[in-house]
């Protein structure tokens, strides 16, 4: 009782209780209804490509939540988080794929299409229980957990860090990426999955469902925020900062920096798990390019440029990032990537604390002047 | 009277025309190889043959190259460098008329064919050798019959031994079980996969038990020696691998090395670096001779390094150091360097392909025995990359410069404080390591594509193959890329091209987890922060 | 202060997700170019893009259409799948194009169909592909299997083509390459070729070292039969495996290699002199002469300002998907989708070399093949060409699975994938 009163007592927290709510409102609220109770000809109205846009945009910012945990409170820079988030929108395509039933254009009910297309006879034993949204549901997050879980065990037991382990998190989802190109994997090799019909029976096509989508990864990232927060201000979370700044003297003082950082390397990938589940549906793909480096770098870069180890730095850099490619990408087509790959450098260079850090330099400089 | 008269006449005409007539036979020959349609072509080119004169092979030749043009009055020419040949005359004929008869696949195999044929008595022992070899790909009897007319003439001891197997090779249909018996008898030395493909084929029909004996004999020994061969011709192709995924990541190995800073822009330093190839390339074809168009490869290496060293060194100066003793952060800059470098190179060149074309000095290969050819590309790209590593291995071995990155390799703090300007030594070394990658871009251009995304296909496998061997160690990355390649080839043949790969990155992130430091690691203070 | 932070924040993201108020005029008709001019595959789309600009620009010359400019809007979906889906969504729903011309490798038509169906959108795609599809809101313009890889292997088979026993199906390991191999293994079977005579491989996409795969054909085909390749091999890897075939010797006359992906475009980027007689099957070559093609030949020069550009296969297909379109919406008066895919049927336009391509109910089209051998200049030189023009399957009878399906999308059937019409 005396800690949950001094959650809302202390004046930090009441500001982030109050931003938190105000973001709620803004997401849960307003858009919906901006969307739903406006005019389509209004100046306001946000039409419904624009809903579907966010909520993609709301899944990369629960994947570059899910990056920070690792790198910037724990100092661990995973290049192959895009692997762990392609994996968790594999389990919730492989459970959309089997509800796809005899409707394939094979008329195979027992068969996704491209399964009956390599000749395959009967499903391989990796896709069994996918039928079940339950089952599929555990999936998205135990597949990509146990990975990352193996991996940092024998990654971080054998003490690789620092660049080493970017580069074999790196090769990690390259490998898997090469694995999931191959046909005979058993997951559609290059196309992945699609033709998705419906999702726990609501048909995906229609704009209900993706308004449905939509709400469910907004409470998801507010979620996020929560156990990031929880985790952060606990005392694990001390340690896990603590390791990011001195690691060896972490471990002299005879905490097991091993486990924590498995800790925060496991965490991570299962939220990237869930953050994949909830992009597939509303993309209506899955496909092995998902694993590719490249993507796994720009997780990093919208970490680093909304501002890496604070809470709504990577929010901001998942919108600011793909909201400038979606705007660039057709406002300046032959252009974007000089303003894109100009913003990588600019931020790296002028922000090292990332568009949060630029917020929070301009109000110091404003108290200064105001103290004078 | 008239009688006479004709009488003089016509032996007039027999005792002065044989070559005449001859002439116009070759001539009517000749001008029917402009036929409409590729039947008659070949119709053509075989009437032109079996008239048996060896003025006959080079125009056949020029058929099968596509060199052999028409004027609109029928005369036919032979193309040779912009320049026309009247093959009855061998003047020299300028028109601007003429166009190059079309010739299809068949037709030309029919040319090359009786071309080879003809050749085979050209006072040219190379231009035998490649007959005897031309017949073996079109057999028949009356080509066995022409082996056997030129052997009894040949005098050069390796074209005698080819023809040798070639009519061995073509007595193995024969309906005389001691002629199949000596040509297995023959061939027991042979190893050339097709060879053992014919036997194979002979034991499905042979009945002759002793001539079945001997195959089987002769058989087993061809395939011991493709099987060898096949195991040299693996290795080969692995060298060959290492040394492509060594020069990609040799420059990376410096800079990894010394500065600890991930350059993700490194593939685009390799694609700038094929880029500058194509440029030069296009100035020599603009400017220059066309016989010096060969040497544009030598004039690239120094253009490509000097161009990408520069580039390097900007970089460094204008953005990376500032970001030094953050690794990370300078990923990721280096990462927004690279999306501008291929805009850049996109915007200039265009999005597409670019041609770079081999030198003839690097183009074909040498036929080994066992079906294996040692392409002079790739002999060439091997030494070459040894060179490098070589010249690289003397420059920090015995220079001043070597011998500071050494020191800032191994203790910057140490280094700075013994009055070595750790700055300098930076932005050179990262000018460098871009600068070898530029040349790695020239090699490169000679077995690969020429387009922006050149280097992002090189950039995962050069990480690999440093941190595999070693950062800072060059002996490491050496042994590192060599190792890789050669494992990769030795898997592809069983797991395939895929397979081949996912199981080598596999295996270096187990091994790394073994020796997080790689293959040789390199001690000192500064590594152990 | 942690709450303003918030606050910004908030703004910030608010700002950055507001409708553009972009305010088209009314008096044009937008239509889409969703091609990838960055990454991977803005090697192939880049001309793509220029070549329905190029379209756009000439029919406004000539007064545009209904009476209103034609304005295309391009966007680049950067080689990246889910963003095609997004640039679709945002052509179709905030642009409100009549049409988009776009997509290259099969994934990304993938990923933009489901938007396409649901907003009823109209794509015209132009890129030869595995088939096995049909939509309602796509147009094919590309050749299906039976229009580039059945009359190929046809012609090895002739006595013209050398009379090929032996075959090696090489391809980039995904659906298009695995679709036309098993449709080719199952004909090639039905004409008496033994299972052991066809080889199957697969690389993976920008395969670069090909050392091992050109010996092990140069071996397959040292077994004195008659040997060809044939090579869906994509984009990108095709020139490392063409220099290692010239390298390797691997000549025309001996083992001539078919390829379905390689045109001219991509013969620009190789050396061509020790390819001369390797092969290609496409609905149009560079080389062949007509009137339009050498119209559209200097028009292209012209637009792209450079007078050696060469023209390929799927800019022919976009020419023809442009011109049906621009015939469709004057012929039924109006932008509206369903309009015009009625008129679409049974239009009818000129091919840029000879005859005329039709559009049939499959969505498919009817063109002809023509075979032709590299020459040394980077062009096709054609050594074989289809009597008339060849009607696409949408589905493979090779394929028993699909055998049975049929796409029509007209009464009774109005269908992309039944096995009876929808009314009876």
């Amino acid at each position: 009782m005396h800690s949950l009163s001094h959650l809302f007592l202390n004046p930090g927290d009441r500001r982030f209780w109050a931003g938190f709510t105000a973001l709620g409102v803004l997401f849960l609220l307003l858009v919906p209804a901006l969307n739903l109770l406006l005019p389509a000809d209004s100046a306001l109205h946000v039409p419904n490509y624009m809903v579907t846009l966010i909520g993609k945009y709301l899944c990369y910012a629960i994947l570059a939540m899910a990056m920070n945990l690792v790198w910037g409170y724990c100092g661990v820079l995973s290049l192959g988080h895009g692997a762990f988030f392609a994996l968790g929108g594999y389990a919730i395509g492989m459970y959309m794929m089997r509800s796809i039933g005899a409707r394939g254009v094979y008329g195979n009910a027992d068969l996704p299409d491209f399964m009956v297309f390599l000749n395959w006879k009967e499903l391989p034993w990796y896709w069994l229980g996918f039928d079940h949204f339950w089952f599929a549901a555990l999936m998205v997050m135990a597949i990509p957990g146990a990975l990352a879980f193996v991996f940092g065990w024998l990654a971080f037991r054998s003490r690789i860090n620092g660049v080493y382990l970017s580069i074999v998190t790196q090769a990690m989802t390259y490998a898997l990426m090469l694995a999931f190109f191959r046909n005979e994997m058993g997951f559609g090799g290059n196309n992945g999955l699609t033709d998705f019909k419906d999702i726990l029976g609501f048909d995906l096509s229609q704009d209900a469902t993706k308004m449905g989508l939509y709400l469910l990864t907004t409470l998801v990232l507010g979620a996020t925020f929560l156990l990031v927060r929880f985790v952060t201000a606990s005392k694990l979370g001390r340690v896990m900062m603590a390791v990011r700044d001195a690691e060896s003297r972490v471990r002299f003082l005879g905490y097991s920096v091993t486990g924590v950082k498995l800790f925060a390397f496991t965490l991570s990938a299962v939220l990237a798990g869930i953050a994949g589940a909830l992009y597939v549906p509303q993309v209506g793909i899955i496909n092995p390019s998902e694993f590719s480096p490249a993507n796994s770098i720009e997780i990093a870069i919208w970490v680093a440029v909304g501002g890496r180890g604070t809470l709504l730095g990577p929010v901001l850099g998942a919108f600011a990032v793909n909201g400038a490619k979606t705007w660039l990408t057709g406002a300046a087509p032959e252009l974007w990537l000089f303003a894109l790959g100009a913003l990588f450098i600019l931020v790296t260079l002028a922000l090292p604390k990332g568009l949060v850090g630029l917020w929070a330099g301009l109000r110091a400089r404003v108290t200064e002047k105001s103290n004078d | 009277m008239r009688a006479f008269h004709l009488i003089l006449a016509l032996a007039a005409l027999l005792l002065a025309t044989p070559s005449a007539r001859a002439d116009d036979d070759f001539s009517t020959a000749l001008r029917a190889l402009n036929a409409d349609s590729y039947a008659d072509k070949i119709a053509a080119a075989e009437a032109l043959a079996a008239l048996g004169e060896g003025r006959a092979a080079p125009i056949l030749d020029a058929l099968a190259d596509g060199r052999l043009y028409v004027t609109p009055d029928g005369a036919i020419l032979i193309e040779q460098a912009g320049t026309y040949l009247e093959p009855l005359s061998q003047k020299i004929v300028t028109t601007d008329k003429a166009e190059a008869i079309t010739v299809n696949n068949r037709l030309r195999g029919v040319a090359r064919g009786a071309a080879g044929r003809l050749a085979l008595f050209s006072p040219n022992a190379q231009a035998r050798g490649a007959a005897v070899e031309a017949i073996m790909n079109s057999p028949s009897d009356e080509a066995a019959d022409m082996v056997r007319a030129a052997l009894a003439k040949e005098s050069d001891a390796t074209i005698k031994a080819l023809m040798v197997t070639a009519l061995a090779s073509l007595d193995l249909s024969s309906d005389n079980a001691g002629h199949r018996l000596a040509a297995v008898t023959q061939l027991a030395d042979s190893s050339d996969p097709s060879v053992r493909s014919q036997i194979q084929r002979l034991l499905e029909t042979e009945t002759d038990l002793q001539v079945r004996k001997v195959a089987e004999k002769t058989l087993g020994s061809i395939e011991f020696r493709v099987t060898l061969m096949g195991f040299v011709a693996n290795l080969f192709q692995g060298l060959s691998l290492g040394s492509v995924l060594l020069l990609a990541a040799i420059g990376l190995a410096v800079t990894f090395g010394v500065m600890g800073v991930i350059n993700m822009a490194h593939g685009e330093m390799i694609m700038l670096g094929a880029y500058t190839t194509f440029a030069v390339q296009q100035g020599f074809r603009a400017f220059l001779p066309a016989d010096l168009i060969d040497l544009y490869l030598v004039a690239a290496l120094p253009a490509a390094f000097l161009v990408t060293a520069l580039v390097g060194m900007g970089l460094e100066r204008g953005i990376i150091r500032f970001l030094y003793g953050r690794p990370l952060e300078t990923m990721l800059a280096t990462w927004g360097i690279s999306l501008v470098l291929q805009q850049v190179v996109r915007q200039i060149f265009g999005a597409s392909n670019m041609e770079v074309a081999n030198p003839s000095w690097m183009t074909g290969g040498w036929d080994l025995a066992g079906g294996f050819t040692l392409t002079y590309n790739r002999v060439v790209i091997i030494l070459f990359c040894l060179a490098v590593l070589g010249g690289l291995a003397a420059l920090l071995r015995w220079s001043s410069f070597g011998l500071h990155m050494r020191a800032v390799t191994q203790n910057r703090p140490m280094a700075s404080a013994m009055g070595i300007p750790t700055g300098r030594v930076d932005a050179m070394t990262f000018g460098l390591g871009s600068g070898i990658a530029g040349i790695a871009g020239v090699a490169l251009s000679q077995i690969g594509n020429v387009s922006p995304n050149l280097g992002q296909g090189y950039i995962v496998d050069s990480f690999m193959v440093v941190v595999f061997g070693g950062v800072g160690s060059l002996w490491g990355t050496l042994v590192g890329a060599v190792s890789l390649g050669v494992v990769n080839k030795f898997l592809e043949p069983y797991a395939g091209a895929m397979l081949g790969k996912i199981l080598v990155l596999v295996f270096i992130i187990l091994f790394i987890q073994k020796r997080p430091r790689g293959l040789f690691a390199l001690k000192g203070r500064s590594v152990e922060s | 202060m942690k709450f303003n932070r918030i606050l910004g924040a908030g703004l910030f993201t608010a700002a950055s997700i507001l409708p553009m108020l972009a305010h088209a005029a009314e008096d044009t008709i937008k239509i889409g170019v969703l091609h990838s001019l960055s990454g991977t595959m803005a090697i192939s789309e880049t001309t793509l893009k220029d070549t329905v600009l190029m379209m756009v620009d000439d029919i406004n010359k000539k007064g545009g259409l209904l009476g209103k400019k034609v304005e295309a809007v391009v966007v680049d979906p950067a080689s990246n799948w889910p963003l095609f889906a997004e640039k679709a969504r945002e052509l179709l729903e905030k642009e409100k194009v009549a049409a988009v011309f776009g997509c290259w490798t099969s994934v990304s038509r993938k990923s933009v169909l489901p938007v396409f169906e649901q907003l009823n959108g109209m794509l015209f795609y132009p890129v030869q592909y595995e088939g096995e599809e049909s939509s309602r809101n796509v147009f094919y313009t590309g050749a299906a299997p039976n229009q580039q890889a059945i009359p190929a292997v046809d012609y090895l088979m002739s006595k013209d083509g050398g009379e090929v026993k032996r075959w090696v199906l090489a391809g980039t390991d995904y659906v298009y390459p695995r679709t036309t191999n098993k449709i080719l293994e199952a004909y090639l079977k039905s004409k008496g070729v033994k299972p052991e005579d066809i080889m199957i491989n697969y690389t993976p996409f920008g395969h670069s070292d090909w050392q091992t795969i050109v010996a092990d054909i140069k071996k397959f085909g040292s077994a004195g039969k008659k040997t060809a390749v044939v090579s869906t091999i994509n984009g990108d890897a095709n020139v490392p495996f063409y220099k290692e075939l010239a390298n390797l010797g691997v000549k025309a006359d001996q083992i001539p290699v078919v390829a379905f992906s390689v045109g001219e475009e991509e013969l620009a980027g190789i050396d061509t002199k020790n390819l001369i007689g390797h092969l290609a099957a496409w609905n149009y070559f560079q080389s062949v002469k007509s009137p339009e093609n050498d119209a559209f030949i200097k028009q292209w020069q012209s637009f792209i300002k450079n007078p050696k550009r060469v023209t390929n296969d799927p800019m022919e297909a976009t020419y023809i998907g442009f011109k049906m379109w621009t015939q469709a919406v004057q012929q039924a008066g109006t932008t509206n989708v369903d309009a015009v895919r009625q008129a679409l049927y049974g239009q009818k336009v000129k091919n840029l070399t000879g005859g005329v391509a039709v559009m049939n109910t499959n969505h498919h089209l009817s063109k002809p093949v023509f075979i032709g051998e590299i020459q040394g200049n980077g062009q096709f030189q054609t050594v074989w060409k289809t009597k008339d023009v060849i009607k696409a399957d949408a589905w493979s009878p090779f394929i028993p699975e699909s055998a049975k399906l049929t796409a029509d999308w007209t009464y009774p059937w109005v269908c992309g994938n039944c096995t009876e019409p929808k009314f009876k």
